[in-house]
């Protein structure tokens, strides 16, 4: 087996027997990236140095014994996170080679566990997109292949790269963050885990902000297990961020393979989406059958205003992300277009920095705040957020977790992409209602569909409750035994 | 719904995004596309339903101590200013 191969939880025991140094394992991942990355596009940014250097110092403490549970442990890093001394993009012009004087909440919190930072990884500009087509550093490959056709396949977004690096193996997991799906959908994509925890669970300070009342940090890995060893690691309550919850942190690898006798599963029927494919159905029927087998008694539930989430989200996003990207004027940091009066220069700056998604919703937000428009699209907006959480609350009222699908098709080919934006959005149907409410979720890969493409399922969790979900997720997991593996992985690259 | 291209031009301007016409005209098809796309919400009736501004938060947010926490970071904040004059920012003239 090579070093690539192994979970977070197998290299952590392994550098703790000895079996390999970690200074082994993080150039085994870097030599990896050199062969891949110019291919997939997952990386922004290299740090093979720091990484280095920073495997060697876990290696010195590994051996004085002083070494928490990520040591040593290479991970990828969504450029949206600020990493001090580092340039951190966003993914966008506008950003140039801004240089972070300070580090996220966290990534702190994962260096002070020991992490190694092999990269920071590529993103939608402004983590606005299901594709990870609008990066201005270019578009990621999936590094999945349809059966015997090698069309390039859009990992998802807006994680999309620590997606493809996780699933390439050319990072033992990585940092994601979701605001409408945007851990969970590249997750399904590539065939890997993605957790996005409740809003408030992990500090937003120091990350890039594009909806504030919706980002929320999570993991992306390979297994339920890692993802809840790197929670624990991410989580925590941060004074630098007055919605971060004050709430303890519970041990969430503790959660997996715990028994799920009783355990209420609620199947939403408004999730049974007209012109879902029956490949699809019956992926979540299967689903269903795996969970009632694990002991679980499966329950229908209703959410009435699914059908009203992805509009609300489209009003309630892009409203926050005109006043958050407002900061970007060309004149404290970042790319400048000089211009002969001050508003010359915002909107030559912000013109020629920002990409096309990125304007589009900063106009629309900007739209909808407007006087004369404020009440009818805005307001109106966070009442119906007020019904939509209503809603989850009453399911779990007769559920304790919700199985559903995590998008309503496997990855697209680059040429595939819908040129219409509201055909883009649907890709977010089943992700948002629950980044609404902010319940946590999890998506987990399952199966491959018939082009041999990953299809995930989706668990939606009460507040503040990922352990149900890791228990929940362990167990379909366990039952699905998803082993496949992408066409282009470390060791494995034509 | 449509969007007309005075109300387009008005909006760019509130964003300060410069656009040139054949731009405003991209601009206004594709957010009257969404726009009518969110027209669905009229059907819900929401009288007498508060508006939600937070999420899993049912208690007040708290409010740090208005105490000076950090400082003398004068470089640190104008390191990657992309113009500089001494420990300012500098921007083009507003006042003739």
């Amino acid at each position: 087996m090579m070093l690539t191969d192994l979970t977070i939880a197998q290299a952590a025991e392994g550098l703790r027997k000895h079996d390999f140094t970690a200074v082994e394992l993080t150039n085994a991942h870097v030599e990896a990236i050199g062969a891949l990355n110019g291919r997939l596009n997952a990386y922004i940014t290299v740090t093979a140095d720091q990484a280095t250097e920073a495997a060697a110092q876990a290696d010195r403490n590994l051996a004085a014994g002083d070494a928490p549970t990520l040591t040593g442990i290479p991970l990828g890093i969504k450029d949206l996170f600020c990493t001090k001394g580092v340039r951190t993009t966003a993914a966008s012009r506008i950003l140039g080679d801004f240089t972070p004087p300070y580090e996220s909440t966290v990534t702190a919190n994962l260096l002070a566990n020991g992490a190694v930072f092999v990269g920071k990884t590529n993103l939608d500009e402004f983590a606005m997109g299901s594709t990870n087509l609008t990066s201005a550093f270019g578009a990621v490959e999936n590094p999945w292949r349809r059966n015997g056709d090698d069309t390039p396949l859009v990992p998802g977004g807006s994680s999309g790269g620590s997606a493809a690096a996780v699933a390439a193996h050319l990072a033992m997991g990585a940092t994601g963050t979701d605001t409408g799906g945007s851990i969970r959908q590249p997750a399904a994509y590539c065939g890997i885990v993605g957790l996005k925890p409740t809003y408030g669970r992990c500090s937003r300070w120091g990350t890039i902000a594009f909806a504030s009342s919706l980002d929320q940090a999570g993991p992306m890995t390979r297994t339920v297990e890692d993802a809840a060893i790197m929670l624990a690691a991410m989580a925590g309550h941060d004074a630098k961020d007055s919605t971060s919850a004050n709430i303890a942190v519970p041990d969430y690898r503790a959660a997996c393979g715990r028994s799920l006798k009783g355990l209420r599963v609620g199947v939403p029927a408004e999730y049974r989406a007209p012109g879902m494919s029956a490949e699809l159905q019956a992926v979540w029927d299967r689903g269903v059958a795996m969970l009632r087998e694990a002991g679980c008694e499966i329950v229908d539930v209703s959410l009435p205003h699914t059908k009203y989430g992805l509009a609300t989200y489209y009003i309630i996003a892009p409203a926050e992300a005109s006043s958050n990207l407002a900061r970007y004027d060309g004149v404290r940091f970042g790319d400048r277009r000089e211009g002969a009066s001050l508003d010359e220069l915002y909107e030559r700056t912000r013109h020629d920095g920002f990409g096309e998604e990125v304007r589009r919703r900063i106009l629309v937000g900007t739209y909808v705040l407007s006087a004369g428009y404020y009440d009818a699209y805005y307001l109106r907006a966070q009442k119906i957020r007020t019904l939509i959480q209503r809603d989850f609350t009453q399911a779990f009222e007769a559920a304790d977790v919700l199985l559903t699908p995590t998008a309503p098709t496997a990855a697209f080919g680059h040429n595939e992409k819908p040129e219409d934006p509201v055909q883009m959005y649907l890709n977010d149907v089943f992700t948002v209602p629950a980044s609404m409410a902010g319940q946590p979720a999890l998506s987990v890969p399952v199966s491959l569909d018939s082009t041999g493409l990953p299809l995930g399922l989706q668990l939606i969790g009460r507040h503040f409750d990922e352990e149900t979900l890791i228990a929940v997720g362990s167990a379909l997991e366990k039952a699905a035994d998803f082993t496949a593996r992408p066409t282009f992985r470390a060791g494995a690259a034509a | 719904m449509s969007l007309d291209l005075a109300t387009t031009r008005r909006i760019a301007k509130l964003a300060r995004i410069g656009l040139d016409d054949q731009e405003i005209e991209t601009v206004r098809a594709q957010m009257g596309g969404i726009l009518g796309w969110i027209e669905i919400l009229n059907e819900v009736d929401v009288e007498g339903v508060p508006p939600m501004v937070g999420t899993s938060q049912t208690t007040a947010l708290p409010q740090r101590q208005d105490a000076v926490t950090d400082g003398d970071r004068q470089n640190d904040v104008l390191a990657n200013a992309p113009d500089r004059e001494g420990p300012f920012f500098t921007v083009p003239k507003v006042v003739e």
